[in-house]
C-alpha cells in the first residue's frame, strides 16, 4: 500500500504524452521580455537602462526586499526598452526587453556539464547566495527560496522534502529532469541540507513514474540521508501541506507554515537551480517547459530561457493544432489561459498547454445539487460549496470561520463538480477579500 | 378554596416584587434615545442604500441628530427636500450639495473595442479581473459582466446587449455610490448633474500610451492633450496618458469635445449642433460664450450616448433618452444606432 495524503483529492487522466521525450535547448529567441515581478512578493527594481549592453546571468533587476528575487538577464544583447508590456495574465506589467546578440555568458559561471560533488560554502553562505541568485519555487507558486531557507527564529527543521511528484497532468518537466540531471539534483539536496542543517531528506515521487524512482533510488544509495519516497498518484499531492503529509504523516496546522511541523519542501526543479548556483554560480534565467496537448504534434521537454515567447515554444513543438481552444499556461489544473501567445515565459512557467476545443471550455452551470463531492475531494477538508455561496453573498466573516484561506486553489471542486459551478472562482474572490480584511484588522 | 386563595396571593405578591424590581432596574439602565431619532428617519427615505456613507438610513438619521454641524452630510437619494424636511426637525443648518449622477466612463462598444479573446469563468466583474485583463486589448475598459447592473438597488442601470456595456437611467439614479463601489475597473464615476441635466466628461480610463490605447479602442482617450490646451477654464488634466475633466470648473463650452480626435469625451444633454453657426447661436445660447465661437468643424451626425431604453422601460426612461446626445464622427456611427429613429 503506497503512502498518500489523508484527506480527499482526484484522479485525472494523466496525459503525460512528453513522457520520456529528452530535454531539448529550446534556441534562443531575438528577443527577449522579461517581467519585473516573475515571483510572489515585490517587483524587483531595474538596474540597467535603455542602451545599455548586457551579458546572459547579469543582474538586471534587483531583489526589492526581503520577499522578492534577483532577476538575470537570460541572454546577451542591448536593453531595447523598458516599457509595459503584455504578461500572461492579460494585464500591462513592467518588463525589461533585451535584443539578441550573441551568446556571450559571464565569465564567473561555470559552463562545464561534469558534476561537482564537494560543496565549500557554509550554511548562510548558500541561503544568502541563493537568494543572490534570484531562486524562486520553480514548481509554479515562484515563492523565493532563501526565504525558505532561512528558518525563523524559535522554531527548528528537522526534515527536507522535496517534490518531484509531479501531481498535474500532462507536465513532465520534473520527470525528465529527475531522469537526466539526478546526480545534480541529488547534490543540490545535500547543499539544501547543509542550509537547513538537517541530516534527513526524501524526495517524494508518484508511482507514474517507476522509471525515475528506480534511478533516483539507484544514484540516492550514495548519498547520507537522502531516501526515495513512492506514493500514490493523487492529485494534489504536490501541495506542499499535502506533501508533509504523505511523506511523514504531519499535518501542518490551519494558516501556519511547513516549518511549524518542522518541515521544508523544495521543489526538485529549484533544487537542481540551487545546485547550478552554487556548484556552478548561474543564476536562475532558464528552466525546462513541456510544451504538450492532445493533438500537439511533437510535444516535448524544453529548456527555455526566461522571456522567451510562449509563440517560439509552441512553434519548437510543432505549432497550434487546429481545435485549439485555449492555451494554458501551467498544468490544466492550476493553470491559467493565456490571452495571448505572446506572453513571455518567466519563472513560474512549468508547462504550456494546448487544449483542444471540446476540452477547454466550461459546461452550463446548474444549481446545487447537494452531492458533496466537492466535500469530499477537498484535500484541506473545507466546505467549497458552503465557501461559494459565502461568497455570492459577500458574508466575509462566516467564510473567515469556514476556513477560506486554507484553501490552496487546487480546483478539485471546480473538477469534480457535476453541475460545472465555479466553485474555486468565487473562493478565490472570497479568499483575496477575506486576506484585504485579515491585513487592514491587523495593521 | 384556602389553596386557591392562597395561589392568588401568592402570585400576586410575586408579580407586584417583580414590577417593582424591573421598574428599578428599568430605571438604572435607561438609555435615552431621541425622539428626534425616530422623527428623522421617518423623512429620509428608508433605501438603505449607504450612499450617504452611513451603515442605513437609521445611522444616518442618528448622525443628523447627534452631530453639532450637518452641513457636509447629504442623503443622495432624498436630495434637497428630504434634507430640509430633516433639517426642520433637528434645528440645524443643511448645506446645499449639488445633485449628482452616476456616468459610465468607457465607451468600448463591440464595434469601438474588437474582441481578441473570451472569456467564459464566472460571470461576475471581480472575479474576471482577478484573473486577467478582459476580452480585449484594452485592460483598464469595462468587462460588461454587470455588477454595477447588480449592485444598483434603483432600477437605475441595464446592460445594453448590443454594446456590452451598462447604461445609467438619469431619472432613476440617485446617486448613492453603489455602481462605483462594485465596479473593480473604477469605470463608474458620480458627477455632477450640471445646469439643466448638461454635462461633458471623457468616457475612457485607459491610461495607456496613445498608439497601444487607440489600437485596442478606437474611441480611447489617447491623452495628446488637445482638451488640455483648448480648455480656458483649467478644467482639464492629463495624467497617466488620459484626460479629465474637473466638473466642478467645467463651464461647459465644449471646445473640448470638438478638439477630441477619438471622440472620447461626451457630452450628454446638449442641443443638436447644427452645421450653420448662427442656428448654433440661438440653440446654446444660454451656454457659456466660449461655444458660440467654436464653429464646428465638421457636420456631425446625432448619436445617442447611452443607448436605447430595453421595451419594458415606459415612457419615464424615453424622455431621458431624448435627452442623450453626443456628437460623433460619421464613420465612427455603429449599425446599431442607426437603426433607430432620431429622437423626436
Amino acid at each position: 500500500m503506497l503512502k498518500t495524503f489523508s484527506l480527499g483529492g482526484i484522479h485525472p487522466e494523466e496525459n503525460k504524452f512528453s513522457a520520456g521525450k529528452k530535454i531539448e535547448v529550446l534556441p534562443i529567441p531575438t528577443q527577449v521580455s522579461v517581467p519585473i515581478a516573475q515571483h510572489i512578493g515585490a517587483p524587483s527594481t531595474p538596474v540597467v537602462e535603455r542602451g545599455d549592453s548586457v551579458k546572459v546571468g547579469q543582474i538586471i533587476a534587483k531583489s526589492s526586499g526581503f520577499v522578492s528575487a534577483n532577476i538575470h538577464s537570460p541572454v546577451s544583447g542591448k536593453v531595447f526598452k523598458i516599457d509595459k508590456v503584455l504578461d500572461a495574465s492579460g494585464y500591462k506589467q513592467m518588463s525589461i526587453i533585451i535584443k539578441v546578440d550573441g551568446d556571450e555568458w559571464e565569465e564567473s559561471i561555470d559552463r562545464s556539464t561534469s558534476l561537482n560533488r564537494e560543496i565549500t560554502l557554509s550554511a548562510e553562505e548558500i541561503v544568502k547566495k541563493t537568494g543572490e541568485a534570484g531562486i524562486v519555487g520553480l514548481g509554479g507558486a515562484t515563492f523565493p527560496s532563501h526565504v525558505k531557507l532561512s528558518v525563523p527564529p524559535g522554531k527548528t527543521c528537522d526534515i527536507l522534502i522535496l517534490n518531484g511528484v509531479e501531481c498535474e497532468p500532462y507536465l513532465t518537466s520534473d520527470h525528465q529532469l529527475m531522469m537526466e540531471k539526478g546526480e545534480e539534483i541529488l547534490v543540490g539536496t545535500q547543499i539544501l541540507m547543509k542550509a537547513l542543517k538537517v541530516d534527513k531528506a526524501i524526495i517524494g515521487i508518484e508511482n507514474n513514474k517507476k522509471d525515475a524512482i528506480e534511478h533516483m533510488t539507484k544514484l540516492a544509495e550514495q548519498y547520507k540521508g537522502i531516501t526515495i519516497q513512492a506514493l500514490k498518484v493523487q492529485y494534489p499531492q504536490g501541495g506542499e501541506k499535502q506533501l508533509i503529509d504523505a511523506c511523514i504523516g504531519r499535518e501542518v496546522p490551519s494558516g501556519k507554515l511547513p516549518i511549524e511541523v518542522g518541515a521544508v519542501v523544495q521543489n526538485v526543479g529549484t533544487t537542481f537551480a540551487v545546485y547550478e548556483a552554487i556548484q556552478k554560480n548561474k543564476p536562475l534565467f532558464e528552466r525546462v517547459v513541456t510544451v504538450t496537448g492532445k493533438s500537439v504534434k511533437n510535444p516535448g521537454n524544453f529548456m527555455t530561457r526566461v522571456g522567451t515567447p510562449v509563440k517560439d515554444l509552441i512553434e519548437a513543438a510543432g505549432g497550434i493544432p487546429e481545435n485549439t481552444g485555449k492555451v494554458i499556461g501551467g498544468g490544466p489544473m492550476m493553470g491559467k489561459a493565456l490571452a495571448s501567445a505572446d506572453v513571455p515565459v518567466t519563472k513560474g512557467s512549468s508547462g504550456i498547454l494546448l487544449m483542444p476545443d471540446e476540452l477547454s471550455t466550461r459546461g452550463k452551470t446548474e444549481s446545487c445539487i447537494r452531492c458533496s463531492k466537492c466535500v469530499s475531494v477537498c484535500p484541506m477538508g473545507l466546505l467549497p460549496y458552503l465557501l461559494m455561496t459565502l461568497s455570492q453573498k459577500a458574508i466575509w466573516e462566516r467564510s473567515e470561520e469556514e476556513r477560506v484561506m486554507d484553501c490552496i486553489e487546487c480546483g478539485s471542486c471546480s473538477y469534480t463538480c457535476p453541475s460545472n459551478r465555479p466553485l474555486l472562482d468565487y473562493i478565490r474572490l472570497s479568499k483575496g477579500t477575506v486576506g484585504q480584511i485579515m491585513r487592514s484588522r491587523n495593521k | 378554596m384556602n389553596v386557591v386563595l392562597i395561589t392568588i396571593i401568592t402570585l400576586s405578591a410575586l408579580g407586584a416584587l417583580a414590577a417593582i424590581i424591573l421598574y428599578f432596574v428599568a430605571q438604572k439602565f435607561k438609555v435615552f434615545e431621541d425622539p428626534r431619532i425616530d422623527q428623522v428617519e421617518e423623512v429620509l427615505p428608508a433605501a438603505n442604500c449607504g450612499g450617504c456613507g452611513f451603515p442605513g438610513c437609521r445611522a444616518f438619521a442618528e448622525a443628523l441628530v447627534k452631530s453639532d454641524d450637518i452641513t457636509n452630510l447629504n442623503c443622495p437619494v432624498g436630495g434637497a427636500d428630504t434634507m430640509q424636511a430633516a433639517a426642520k426637525i433637528v434645528g440645524k443648518e443643511v448645506g446645499t450639495a449639488a445633485p449628482m449622477v452616476a456616468v459610465v466612463r468607457c465607451n468600448g462598444s463591440c464595434e469601438n473595442r474588437p474582441r481578441t479573446n473570451s472569456y467564459d469563468g464566472a460571470e461576475n466583474c471581480t472575479i474576471a479581473a482577478t484573473l486577467y485583463g478582459g476580452e480585449t486589448g484594452c485592460t483598464y475598459g469595462c468587462l460588461g459582466l454587470g455588477e454595477c447592473v447588480d449592485a444598483c438597488n434603483f432600477d437605475a442601470m441595464y446592460m445594453n446587449e448590443k454594446t456590452g456595456l451598462p447604461v445609467v437611467i438619469e431619472d432613476n439614479c440617485v446617486a448613492c455610490g453603489a455602481c462605483v463601489e462594485a465596479c473593480p475597473k473604477d469605470i463608474m464615476q458620480l458627477r455632477n448633474i450640471g445646469p439643466k441635466s448638461r454635462r461633458i466628461f471623457v468616457s475612457c480610463v485607459n491610461e495607456d500610451k496613445g498608439g497601444p490605447a487607440k489600437k485596442a479602442c478606437s474611441v480611447a482617450c489617447i491623452g495628446c492633450g488637445k482638451c488640455e490646451k483648448v480648455c480656458a477654464f483649467d478644467a482639464i488634466v492629463i495624467k497617466n496618458n488620459l484626460a479629465y475633466i474637473d466638473y466642478e470648473k467645467c463651464k461647459l463650452c465644449r471646445k473640448c469635445v470638438t478638439v477630441c480626435p477619438t471622440n472620447a469625451i461626451h457630452e450628454i444633454n446638449f442641443p443638436v449642433r447644427k452645421p450653420k453657426p448662427p442656428v448654433e447661436k440661438k440653440l446654446v445660447g444660454k451656454v457659456e460664450e466660449g461655444t458660440v465661437k467654436t464653429p464646428t468643424p465638421k457636420p456631425a451626425t446625432e448619436l445617442k450616448a447611452e443607448s436605447p431604453k430595453p421595451a419594458a422601460k415606459v415612457e419615464k426612461a424615453e424622455t431621458s433618452v431624448k435627452k442623450d446626445r453626443v456628437v460623433e464622427k460619421k464613420d465612427d456611427s455603429t449599425p446599431e444606432k442607426k437603426d433607430k429613429p432620431e429622437s423626436k
